[in-house]
């Protein structure tokens, strides 16, 4: 059984100009294995400092991260990563893309080349296998991304926005495709978004931060994310706690937005 | 003057060549691609697409103007040429006590080529000789010259007359015109004047047509061309001239990005390399390679080794600089994804750091090359026994402007197709360029 403990992070950024930032304080987390955590929050509040320090790309000032007892030191590929825009090789095909962890590893060829063919068939993307990726669309290449991440097996897969560039249709088709992918798979996830509605679809559970020390805010356990396997997410907008949620959250984060800006003003 | 006058003629064809092929564009084709489509064209750089009918003419208009400000023998039309033939004046001799005499000055102007011009046999022209006169009655006899185009001559009239100067003898009219010293006399055939101090000048009309010396007509070149592609020039063919030239490049280069490539992945990787060769490369960078050149002769004499030394070190810096910013420009994100996946430093370095930095050092290499080739004619200049640098220097110090215009048609065109391979390789290796 896996499992995620985040234990009493915090993170201070020491300013050339001799400040300090203090990106997070005292945040703990514990994930079950297939747990969907998804992260809201106001710009800057830590967030993607946060998921840096998870996938072992921060060392965190304080706190550590545990996963299956095994204190995190740096990336590792039991904790994959799916970016916002910008992180295919460009210079690689898709199915290169997809095999990458593979054979970083040094899976034999046959045996990558069927886990390409099996991802790219879960994301639609079987046509496009000896494509190169700027030939594919935003949307196409988030699900390149995700097929690349799946590919290595990993048993906690971080994401930052990874729908945040994509217009509203695809993104609405890649959040059942993330959905049906969290189901099928079991892995344990984080995502990050500045989407209520999609924290809301995609969340078991979310967490609302707050920033100036960036901390926990506030923590759900949502039905949608269950209700939304395989079903018409537009459906599962119809429920009757989904629109109060939403509002309730909503005017949260609206709330420390504009703390933020009012203590900017104060402090100037 | 005849420099206004090129510009002149330059601007009228540009503007001809635009409206008449505009016109024709918009009578005869109606184009209508996507470019065509749109209604703001002007300030939307992507809308301006280099016309290649422009280039054409282009070419064509610096031909025509080579041909017409030159001696040519093609036939388009051409400006005003220099005088040569041959014609005559008088010049009236007065004494001091009052009696003249008239005589007739036969001139000869030739072609100031004509040495430089074969015959059919493909022997050179030889110089004509002067004119026979007689020497006629009176105290002042007939005189017969030869001057070349665009030459001068003060004519000693009196070497063959009864009184000269020292008997006090003047110059006072010109065919039949009261002249004073320093009093000009505008001919057809040039310009008689008499100088200050009482002789008879005289300066051929020169046109607007430029001596062989300065720019040889495009024919004169193309034989030129012709001439030394069949006997080479100073003991090596115009082929292994340019190799040499070429060959130079290539090596230094080659070299060049061999260390400087490493060495700008160094510099981007390492904090140690950074700081040890950030010092050399910033001083080295504006250096420009031409200052190199004496130092290179004092270390390593004027053979080859100095020269591709001189392009290695060309190549080098910019190179290096290249492949560091190549590192620079990495998306943190797609480093930070090969991690999560699993990579390692040294396939981090060979997977996504190199294939990554390719773009950069394919625009490093075309600047070193240009650079290279630049340097290796200037380097050339200075000494070497063959190269199309030297080929432009020796030539030049024998006056043969043909050889030094072929020489820098090559180097022109040579240049060119370097970087048209580069760009060609680039797409191949590099398709994603500029793509993302
Ligand atoms: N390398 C760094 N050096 C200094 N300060 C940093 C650094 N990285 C982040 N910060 C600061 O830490 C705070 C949190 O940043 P973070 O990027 O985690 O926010 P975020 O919640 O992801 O914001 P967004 O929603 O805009 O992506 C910000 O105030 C930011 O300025
Ligand atoms: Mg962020």
């Amino acid at each position: 059984m896996s499992e995620l403990l985040i234990e009493n992070l915090s993170m201070r950024f020491e300013l050339p100009n001799g400040g300090a930032v203090q990106a997070l304080k005292n945040v703990s987390l514990e994930l079950k294995s297939g747990e969907l955590l998804s992260v809201l929050g106001p710009s800057g509040c830590g967030k993607t400092t946060l998921l840096n320090i998870v996938a072992g790309f921060l060392a965190p000032t304080e706190g550590q991260v545990v996963l299956n007892g095994a204190p995190v030191t740096g990336p590792a590929p039991e904790r994959g990563m799916v970016f916002q825009q910008g992180a295919l090789f460009e210079w690689m095909s898709v199915r290169k893309n997809v095999s990458f962890g593979p054979d970083m590893k040094g899976v034999p060829k046959v045996e990558s080349a069927r886990t390409v063919d099996r991802l790219l068939d879960i994301v639609g993307l079987q046509d496009f296998k000896e494509k190169m990726v700027y030939e594919l669309s935003g949307g196409m290449q988030q699900r390149v991304a995700l097929a690349r991440c799946l590919a290595n097996e990993p048993d906690v897969i971080l994401m930052d926005e990874p729908l945040g560039a994509l217009d509203a249709l695809t993104r609405e088709k890649m959040q059942s495709l993330v959905l049906d992918l969290w189901k099928e798979t079991g892995k344990t996830i984080i995502l990050i978004t500045h989407s209520v509605e999609e924290a809301l679809l995609l969340g078991e559970r979310l967490v609302v931060m707050a920033p100036r020390p960036g901390r926990i805010h506030k923590e759900y356990r949502l039905p949608f994310a269950d209700l939304g396997v395989g079903n018409d997410l537009r459906e599962v907008k119809k429920h009757p706690d989904y629109a109060t949620t939403r509002e309730q959250i909503l005017s949260m984060i609206w709330e420390m937005e504009e703390e933020i800006m009012g203590r900017t003003e104060d402090e100037s | 003057m005849t420099g206004f006058l090129v510009l002149a003629v330059y601007i009228a064809l540009f503007a001809a060549s635009l409206l008449i092929v505009n016109w024709v564009t918009r009578s005869f084709f109606n184009k209508s691609d996507y470019t065509a489509l749109k209604t703001v064209t002007f300030g939307d750089e992507s809308a301006v697409r280099a016309n290649r009918v422009a280039s054409v003419l282009s070419v064509l208009a610096i031909l025509a103007l080579w041909i017409a400000f030159t001696n040519s023998t093609l036939p388009f039309p051409q400006a005003k040429g220099p005088y040569d033939g041959q014609f005559s004046f008088t010049y009236t001799s007065t004494l001091e006590d009052g009696r003249r005499d008239d005589a007739e000055v036969v001139v000869l102007v030739h072609k100031e080529d004509l040495q430089l011009s074969r015959d059919e046999e493909g022997k050179p022209l030889r110089l004509p000789s002067k004119p026979e006169v007689e020497a006629g009655d009176g105290f002042a006899r007939n005189d017969s010259l030869i001057i070349p185009r665009y030459g001068s001559k003060i004519i000693s009239v009196f070497g063959n007359d009864e009184f000269k100067r020292g008997d006090g003898a003047k110059v006072t009219h010109l065919n039949g015109q009261a002249v004073d010293p320093g009093d000009r006399l505008e001919l057809e055939q040039g310009v008689l004047s008499l100088t200050p101090k009482g002789g008879v000048f005289f300066e051929p009309a020169t046109g607007f047509r430029m001596a062989r010396l300065y720019l040889p007509a495009p024919e004169v070149t193309t034989n030129r061309f012709l001439e030394l592609n069949a006997d080479g020039y100073r003991n090596f063919t115009l082929l292994e001239h340019t190799w040499a030239s070429l060959q130079r490049v290539l090596f230094g280069f080659f070299f060049g990005a061999l260390l400087g490539i490493p060495l700008g992945y160094a510099m981007g990787l390492t904090n140690w390399a950074r700081g040890w060769f950030d010092p050399i490369v910033e001083f080295m960078r504006p250096v420009p390679p031409l200052a190199l050149i004496p130092l290179m002769i004092i270390w390593f004499g004027i053979g080859e080794e100095s020269k591709v030394i001189l392009l290695f070190l060309a190549a080098l810096w910019i190179m290096a600089i290249a492949a560091r910013a190549g590192v620079s420009g990495v998306a943190i994100a797609k480093v930070h994804a090969a991690y999560s996946l699993g990579a390692s430093k040294s396939q981090i370095l060979r997977k996504v750091i190199i294939p990554n930095s390719l773009p950069e050092i394919f625009t490093g290499a075309r600047v070193a090359m240009g650079v290279c080739w630049g340097t290796v004619v200037a380097a050339e200049l200075v000494a070497a026994e063959k190269g199309l640098g030297m080929m432009i220097m020796v030539a030049s110090k024998f006056q043969l402007t043909d050889i030094v215009i072929v020489g820098i048609i090559l180097i022109g065109i040579i240049g060119f197709l370097i970087d048209v391979v580069i760009r060609s390789l680039e797409m191949w290796l590099v398709p994603w360029k500029g793509k993302v």
